[in-house]
């Protein structure tokens, strides 16, 4: 390569370290990761942890201190304000003028917020950032009742903060059933029903209509769309994310909600890259979304612009879907699409245990019977397993017959496959399957 | 307030009384000394003197137990003064010899020289005779050409021999601790003798009450699924006062138990009638510990069904350290005892069982007819074919985190502290030598021992081997596994001893390292680098670095656990055992067609 690029990231979290560390393991070129949050790398997906008490701070950094000297990976604690790609410099707030060869940008998302009387009051907030669980360790100490808003992944994890802090919590949820824009409706109906055993108070189409201040300008109630007032000391908006790119306004960086990029993610600006969060897919892969906000995503974007800028011009090809998140005590994992809704040609084998707690769906498609994807509440399948079944596109009966290979729950669980092979005979009385028996405890010890 | 709270505080409340009860207790009794009581130790001519000595205290009441061992103490020491000066070898009697060895230009040493310089002929010369001798004999035939070198020849003899004498004739420290302990015990009087069920109840029952009843209000109509709220923020649980607090009463509590059991005696008073009914015998302070840690097993292992509730593996495997503590260790020794057979736990393991080669042991095994053969046996089986065979198949949990004692109170009244070992990798170089060297220690160790045991030598190499088994016993049997072992859950994690000292645990990890069928498998893609797992590994391993990089987690050191894979919120980590091929693997994430594990490496 001979002659030396500078490199800089913006952004130190999953997507710019990626990046920083693939990059380091191809090329000996000075790195510079630049970020106004937190001194290191932190795993963003833990700050509910740290609320709750199973974790400090530094647990939830996946690298020891020494590891970012050792790889010769320079950190710069700083806030980019401007970035000109004429000159190929980012001002920092502190008034520092860096320069770059290459500069990659990873920053993130902020939450959203849609212009709610009082959302800018004390006491309400987002949970984005280390700086946002700071604000929420103080907007919640000592309070009699939180509100929360939004029935996505971060609305369910900011109540289960709150809970773990015996604060009652008012759920307010825009739609009939917690998630159904992604959750089938009997896995939605069950986290529905497990949010309120845990003495949620769940609003479902609710929306809320403005927030009340006190005197202090601290929030003091929400009014709901009923018209209701709902006394809180605190509400957590959880109404989605955007892009983090206001200061790219006044640069020459194309963006759109997020920053356009192509496959390699390239801006239109020649070294100039963006990864995670905030890129938003010119053309978007099929069947997937144009900006994907996902901890899985954004790493993926680190691996693969790596290779690009280590002179492997290399596509974003991400294998099949997955994704998984935990409601309360119910693990979910997804591979492969299941949408909400079953397509035109979709159908799904689902069983559900009879305490409501775990469930399996296995979605197919009607005409050529090939498994389209897995949706658990409640119990584990083996990624490496799913994913080769989604790629090789093996067909539902294939799915049903070795389940046993894709089980992944701890030994002794119970095991639910040979019902959920019962329902799928029942579903598919001209089909039937027999499940290839796993092998017992004492067999698999001697094979 | 709710129900559950007042549960709680319930539970914490009964805890903290008979907690400070119990120490109350330590106070309760007065000691009299009378001749009867120490006839019982009745042994040898030094007996004589040690009751001459001790008459003093007969009949004279003493209201706390440190001032009563404070005049013991000197009893012990004038008795041996008394025999020091018996048996002293004077500069007198060297002389005398030197002058006897003088030839016309040399002095020539013989051990005959010896007895001629007793003239008279007692039980006391004799002996003074013999370990004369005994000391001198490589001196025999050997010619000086001056006095000094004679002189500093025989004064090495003299001063080993005087330093012996206690040892020989007198109390040594091991006797005196022992009778310091049974002599104290036996002189107790009060209310504790009469009713030490109830106080027994009062304090040790009602501690376990106690704990029971906060653990059931704290999780026990919870619904199934992780509970570590709040850890962090905890005192007791997160190095706060309590926690350190603690820290220093436990290590306090091992101190007093191993190394000055004399100071305790009421506390093993309590014990006394469930001992009689085990054994038919008085109990020890080896007895109380035994009933403590049983019951310390217990009662947190009821707390973990609570905790772990829904999670079957946690069930499963702590019912397995109850059932190896109560019946393994603590009841089947003690029926043997009563059957007048050595009182052996047939799961302890050498190295662990460090002491299982010692000569004394194997006389005693040998002597034991078939049954002590066959514990002989057993053991050595269980150290060539058990370790390996089950390690190969298992992986070191079959031992660590489902039989073993030590294994068996970590994991459950070591599980509030077991996020408190050390993830760095610092800490883990540490480790590695550490436990690696005690295993080498041991082996040594056992070798000499076992080398003096054919052969009758006393030293190897220039070290004596009881010196080697002394130091070993002392520093790596006390302190560490005991002391530091669980003095420390509070301040260092519930596996201190078990990541840094023991030497099973360093055997069984090479095994597992090398050749076993056991990993934790790490799933695909799905980490999100939380670090739950990391967090709540207790040996200190750092799981998510395993894990975010999709590659399996082979540690010597893991236990087994399965702890990181519960925590885990995204299903990433599962143990188990399965074909040795692909046991390795490198990074290996899912979910990039252009994912590069050369370039994740």
């Amino acid at each position: 390569m001979g002659n030396i690029k500078n490199i800089v990231i913006i952004g130190n979290g999953i997507s710019g370290i990626t990046a920083a560390r693939h990059i380091r393991k191809r090329s000996d070129d000075p790195i510079t990761i630049i970020s106004a949050e937190t001194d290191h790398f932190f795993s963003r997906t833990a700050l509910m942890y740290i609320y709750m008490g199973h974790m400090k701070y530094e647990s939830t950094k996946p690298y020891e201190d020494w590891f970012w000297g050792k790889n010769n990976l320079q950190l710069l604690k700083g806030f980019v304000k401007k970035v000109d790609t004429d000159k190929k410099e980012l001002q920092l707030h502190s008034g520092k003028i860096l320069g770059y060869d290459i500069l990659i940008i990873a920053t993130g998302s902020k939450p959203n917020k849609f212009g709610w009387p009082g959302e800018d009051l004390k006491g309400v907030q987002g949970l984005y950032s280390y700086q946002d669980l700071e604000n929420m360790q103080i907007f919640t100490r000592g309070i009699r009742r939180a509100v929360v808003v939004g029935g996505g992944l971060i609305g369910i994890e900011m109540v289960e903060m709150l809970l773990s802090r015996e604060i009652p919590v008012t759920f307010l949820v825009r739609e009939a059933s917690f998630w159904d824009m992604v959750l089938p409706s009997g896995e939605s109906a069950m986290v529905n029903r497990h949010i309120r055993e845990h003495e949620v108070d769940l609003r479902l189409e609710t929306e809320l209509e403005k927030i009340l201040p006190d005197d202090k300008g601290r929030a003091r109630a929400v009014i709901s769309s009923g018209g209701e007032e709902i006394p809180c000391q605190f509400v957590g908006l959880a109404v989605g994310v955007h892009p983090n790119i206001g200061f790219l306004k006044e640069s020459k960086v194309d963006t759109d909600r997020g920053i356009l990029v192509n496959p390699y993610f390239e801006t239109n600006i020649p070294d100039v890259y963006a990864i995670g969060d905030c890129v938003q897919y010119s053309e978007p892969l099929p069947g997937r979304k144009p900006i994907e906000q996902v901890w899985y995503t954004g790493r993926i974007h680190g691996e693969t612009v790596a290779l690009t800028i280590t002179g492997k011009r290399t596509p974003y090809q991400p294998g099949p879907w997955f994704n998984s998140a935990k409601f309360f005590d119910i693990e979910y994992q997804v591979y492969g699409n299941v949408s909400n809704v079953a397509g035109k040609n979709e159908t799904s084998v689902y069983w559900e245990d009879q305490a409501g707690k775990r469930s399996i769906r296995l979605v197919y498609a009607m005409d050529t019977r090939t498994l389209l994807g897995v949706n658990l509440m409640g119990v584990r399948f083996r990624h490496q397993v799913c994913d080769n079944w989604i790629r090789d596109k093996i067909s539902i009966d294939e799915a049903v017959r070795n389940l046993n290979k894709a089980f992944f729950d701890a030994e002794f669980s119970d095991n639910p496959l040979p019902m959920v092979t019962d329902q799928y005979n029942r579903q598919n009385p001209d089909h039937p399957v027999h499940m290839k028996k796993s092998k017992s405890f004492i067999s698999n010890i001697f094979s | 307030m709710n129900p559950g709270k007042i549960m709680k505080y319930t539970g914490i409340f009964l805890f903290i009384i008979a907690f400070i009860l119990s120490f109350g207790l330590l106070t309760m009794s007065d000691y009299i000394l009378t001749e009867e009581i120490i006839n019982r130790e009745r042994e040898g001519k030094k007996y004589e003197i040690f009751s001459s000595e001790a008459r003093g205290m007969f009949g004279r009441k003493y209201e706390w137990n440190f001032t009563f061992i404070n005049d013991l103490d000197d009893v012990f020491k004038r008795t041996n003064q008394h025999i020091r000066d018996q048996f002293w070898i004077s500069d007198e009697t060297i002389q005398k010899i030197i002058d006897l060895a003088r030839k016309e230009d040399e002095f020539v040493f013989d051990t005959s020289l010896i007895e001629k310089v007793f003239t008279e002929r007692n039980k006391t010369n004799e002996a003074k005779i013999r370990y004369l001798n005994d000391h001198t004999g490589w001196m025999d035939g050997r010619g000086y050409p001056d006095r000094k070198n004679l002189h500093d020849d025989l004064v090495k003899a003299q001063t080993t021999v005087n330093n012996n004498i206690v040892y020989q004739e007198g109390y040594g420290d091991y006797e005196i601790k022992q009778l310091k302990f049974s002599l104290t015990k036996h002189a107790s009087q009060g209310i504790l003798l009469e009713n030490s069920w109830i106080w027994f109840l009062l304090t040790i029952g009602m501690m376990c009450l106690g704990g029971m009843i906060y653990a059931l209000a704290a999780y026990g109509w919870r619904k199934p699924g992780i509970k570590n709220d709040g850890i962090f923020f905890s005192s007791l649980k997160a190095l706060g006062w309590m926690g350190i607090g603690l820290g220093i009463i436990l290590t306090g509590f091992y101190v007093f138990i191993y190394f000055y059991p004399e100071y305790v005696t009421n506390w093993v008073i309590l014990v006394d009638p469930l001992s009689r009914l085990l054994n038919g015998g008085e109990a020890s302070h080896w007895f109380l510990y035994g009933v403590l840690y049983t019951l310390a097993i217990l009662v947190m292992g009821v707390r973990m069904f609570l905790k772990y509730k829904g999670n079957n593996i946690q069930v499963i495997r702590t019912l397995s350290v109850m059932f190896f503590q109560l019946g393994f260790a603590f009841l089947i020794p003690e029926i043997l005892y009563s059957l007048n057979k050595p009182g052996y736990d047939f799961k302890n393991i050498w190295p662990l069982d460090y002491d299982f080669f010692y000569g004394y042991n194997l006389d005693d095994l040998m002597s034991g007819g078939t049954f002590g053969w066959f514990i002989l046996f057993w053991g050595i089986m269980l150290v060539i074919i058990a370790v390996p065979f089950l390690t190969f198949f298992l992986g070191k949990r079959w031992y660590c985190s489902w039989v073993c004692g030590c294994g068996g109170l970590a994991e459950t009244m070591g599980d509030p502290f077991r996020h408190l070992s050390d993830k760095s990798l610092k800490a883990w170089k540490i480790e590695r030598w550490m436990v690696h060297g005690i295993l080498v220690f041991v082996v040594i160790n056992t070798g000499a021992v076992l080398y003096t045991f054919f052969t009758g030598q006393g030293s190897l190499l220039g070290v004596g081997t009881d010196q080697i088994r002394t130091v070993y016993g002392f520093l790596i049997g006390s302190i560490f596994a005991g002391v530091i072992g669980v003095g420390f859950y509070p301040l260092m994690g519930n596996r201190v001893w078990c990541r840094f000292g023991c030497p099973l645990a360093a055997y069984l990890g090479i095994v597992q390292r090398f050749k076993s069928r056991f990993r934790i498998t790490t799933n695909g893609g799905q980490c999100i680098s939380c670090g739950n797992c990391s967090t709540y590994c207790e040996m200190g391993i750092d799981v998510r670095w395993y894990a975010q990089r999709g590659q399996n987690v082979i540690r010597a050191s893991c236990v087994g656990c399965g702890i990181c894979a519960a925590v885990c919120p995204r299903g990433v980590l599962k143990l188990e055992n399965n074909k040795e091929k692909g046991r390795f693997n490198g990074p290996a994430l899912v979910g990039n067609k252009n994912y590069d594990p050369v370039t994740s490496a």
